[in-house]
Order: structure tokens, then sequence, then C-alpha cells
């Protein structure tokens, strides 16, 4: 059977209702330029769970648990579901921690790079540059041999285990909603001012979700690999997909009047030049080493990928400390500890890049 | 000559890369891929139309792909 969204028209369309779905989000109420940012809503689940006590980014957002759910869907529908697991899962863990120290020194994963870019934040541009160069250093380990080795399959119920745990964050969700005013509801944390107090309707996010879950588990739709891709076999497959999705963010934004032009006074952003573009270096680096932009290692985890599952508590890991250790940057810019850890992170992602080379 | 490249377990682009590698080495004649996911599958029927190979058969054997792609002769 043929796959319509693994085509070239496929992924278009999936790249252009990506953007148009991102930028929806921040009319119904997502946080300005940050439609979708895998790596922002995975910071905010963490602190949602009490895991870092930033009480400006507390809000399990359902976006996440969509995107996992909606691949599993797809992979299911689809008869793609499979277990498989023990391709280096330490070493994605780490990837997936210093992904996330490096995007939360910029402010963004990849996907709320291109929505801030579609939203006039030239900052952006910085980022951009920054992820295209880790993800350029990261090919050059793997044209030198770099792997992290073959899985195996494995029980069914493996590939089960992240998807229940979305499923489980769902329940807590239903169970502890938010009360308005009030920073706490059962066991979960509630932003009352700050990016984490700024959502859509839970059902509209989760419904967004699910959809961009299913469509992305189809084309493969992955914000990294679209610029690996170019650099490594000259293939614009994956790219057309992000372009498009910058394309129709920047329309609808324009048409929302969602567009502001410039370097200053952008939401959640700051304007330091040199950490923008060395944290998202650092981002990408990482992204690369482990095979797939934040977005893509959730719809692997959705159709039974254990390895990207443990990438995915990488970043959830990370994202604690991130806050907890002060790592993280605001819109004041990014911090002394921040930068410290951008460099342990980069030596980190060098090492496993130059020791894990098959014949070296 | 039977050139085969097992690729399953694999993950994205490890199959590309040695499928590629191969395809530069050999240039031409029959070349034998196994993957064991349908990304994978796509990705390297993709990859090795963009260098003028023929997709010949995909069979599927026990969970996995068998590609053979096709070049000359």
């Amino acid at each position: 059977m043929k796959n319509l969204f693994a085509t070239k028209k496929g992924i278009v369309g999936v790249g252009v209702v990506i953007g148009i779905l991102a930028s929806l989000l921040q009319l119904w109420g997502n946080p300005a330029n940050m439609g979708i940012c895998v790596a922002c809503f995975v910071r905010d689940m963490t602190g949602a769970l009490g895991l870092h006590r930033a009480g400006v980014v507390q809000y399990l957002r359902p976006e996440i648990m969509g995107f996992v759910l909606g691949s599993f869907i797809a992979a299911y529908a689809f008869k793609e579901f499979k277990s498989r697991v023990g391709s280096a899962p330490l070493v994605r863990f780490i990837l997936g921690f210093f992904a996330m120290i490096g995007a939360l020194i910029f402010l963004g994963c990849p996907w709320r790079a291109i929505l801030r870019l579609a939203g006039g934040d030239l900052n952006a541009i910085l980022g951009l540059l920054g992820l295209a160069v880790g993800i350029w250093v990261g090919t050059l380990f793997l044209k030198s041999g770099y792997n992290l080795g073959s899985s195996h399959n494995t029980y069914t119920s493996v590939g089960w285990i992240f998807p229940v745990v979305m499923v489980s964050f769902l329940v807590l969700l239903f169970f502890n909603p938010m009360i308005s005013g009030q920073a706490q509801s059962g066991v979960l944390f509630y932003s009352l001012e700050g990016p984490g107090s700024m959502h859509a309707p839970l059902l509209i996010s989760l419904g967004i979700g699910l959809v961009i879950g299913f469509i992305a588990q189809r084309s493969r739709f992955c914000t990294m690999g679209a610029i690996r891709d170019v650099i490594l076999f000259k293939q614009t497959h994956l790219l057309m997909g992000l372009i498009s999705m910058a394309v129709a963010a920047f329309i609808m934004n324009l048409v929302l009047s969602q567009f502001k032009l410039g370097f200053a006074e952008q939401p959640i952003a700051h304007t330091m030049h040199i950490w923008n573009f060395a944290g998202m270096v650092l981002a990408g680096l990482a992204f690369t080493l482990a095979g797939g932009c934040p977005g893509r290692q959730l719809f692997l985890s959705g159709e039974g990928d254990g390895d990207a599952a443990v990438f995915v508590i990488g970043m959830i890991v990370g994202a604690g400390f991130a806050h907890n250790f002060g790592l993280a940057s605001s819109g004041a810019g990014a911090t002394s500890a921040g930068i410290i850890a951008l460099f342990i992170g980069l030596v980190s992602c060098l090492l496993i890049g130059f020791t894990m080379r098959e014949n070296f | 000559m039977n050139n085969i490249i097992d690729a399953k377990g694999l993950s994205c682009p490890q199959p590309v890369i040695l499928t590629l590698n191969a395809i530069k080495k050999i240039k031409t004649g029959e070349l034998t891929v196994l993957v064991d996911t349908q990304t994978s599958k796509e990705n390297v029927n993709r990859a090795a139309k963009s260098k003028g190979w023929n997709v010949e058969k995909v069979e599927s054997v026990n969970d996995s792909y068998k590609i053979v792609l096709r070049k000359g002769n």
C-alpha cells in the first residue's frame, strides 16, 4: 500500500497543516510564537508535575500527550506499531538531557524557532543558524561511522509503556483540573502568570495534538532531519515540510495580526545573539546524534520505539535541572550557569560523537 | 555477486547511509537491503531512486523488508 503522506505532496501538506494549527493555537490561547514548542511544552509538563518549581512555566500541556497518542493510533491503524529497544538508551538519555538545556538557552526547540521566525522574531535566525551548524557537526560524525547500534524487537507491552504514561498524564489532568486563581490543584501545578498560564482550551490542545501526532507519524515529519538530509544526502524531501510549515504559519500570522518584525521585545525571547546561536548548536548536535528532533522523538515513542522514549525522559530530566539550577534563559537573557552547562553539553556530545564510531 | 546490507534494527539515517555507501562502491549491479521498519523502507527507496537506481522488488519477510535495488545490466 502506498503511503500518500510520504510523498512530496504529503510532506508539504503536513507542513502546511502544522503551520496553520500552530498559529491558531496562539490565537486560541497558547503563548505568542509558541503555538507548538516541543521543548517548552515538555518543560511546562515537567513543571506541572512539580519536578521543577519555576512558577511561570507549569502546565501539563495536552499537545504533548496528543503527539504521542496520535502517533500511536496512526501506527496501529497502518500496522506499523513495533516495540523495539536497546540502541544505547543511556546515551539517548544524555542527548535528550543536553538537547533540552540547549533549547532552553535559546528558548525554543526547532519547532518554535520556525514559529518565532514566522511571527517576525529575527532572533530566531541566530537560533536556526546555530541549529544548522549543530546538525552539520553531527553529520560529520555520521559520515565518519558514528552509530548508536541496533535496537531489537521486544514484547508489544514494552512499546505501550510510554503511550500509557501519556494516558495517565491525561487522567491526572482530568482529575486535577485548573482552578482559576490557584497555583495548585491536587498534585498538579498551574502557572498563574507567564507562558505557563497561557494555553488554548484543553480539548482543543489535545485534539490538535492528536491530529499532528497522526499526520507526523505517517509523513515522518522531522525538523532536524529536514536540515540533516540536505547536508548529508542533498535530499530536500523533509525540508519541504519544514518550509511549508514556516510559510503557512507566516501567512496565518499575517492574517491573524500575530506578526511583529524585529529583534527587540519579542515574546519569550532574548537578544543575546551568541547564546541564541550556541544554545541551538548544542540542541542541533544532540538531535542529530539521537536521530530526530524532539517532535520526532515523541512520534517514535508513540509507534513503539522505547529508545526515543528514553530521549524524551532525558528531556524531562533536563528541563527539571534547567530550572532548578537556573540554566534556562529568560527574557533578560542567558545565565552564567546556563553558559557553563552549555559547554559541558557540547563537550559531552562531542565525546559521544568521537567515541561511538565504528572502525575507530 | 551478492551485495547484501543488513540494516535491520538501525534507526534513521543509518539504513540510508549504508545503502548510499554501497551504491558508491559498486556503482552498478544488484543490491539487497534488509530493513525492519516501513520508514526505513521508504527512505532507502527514495535515496536509491535519487541516485538513478530502480527498486526492483520489495518483499515482506517475517516482520522485515527485503528490498532489491538494481542499476544497469
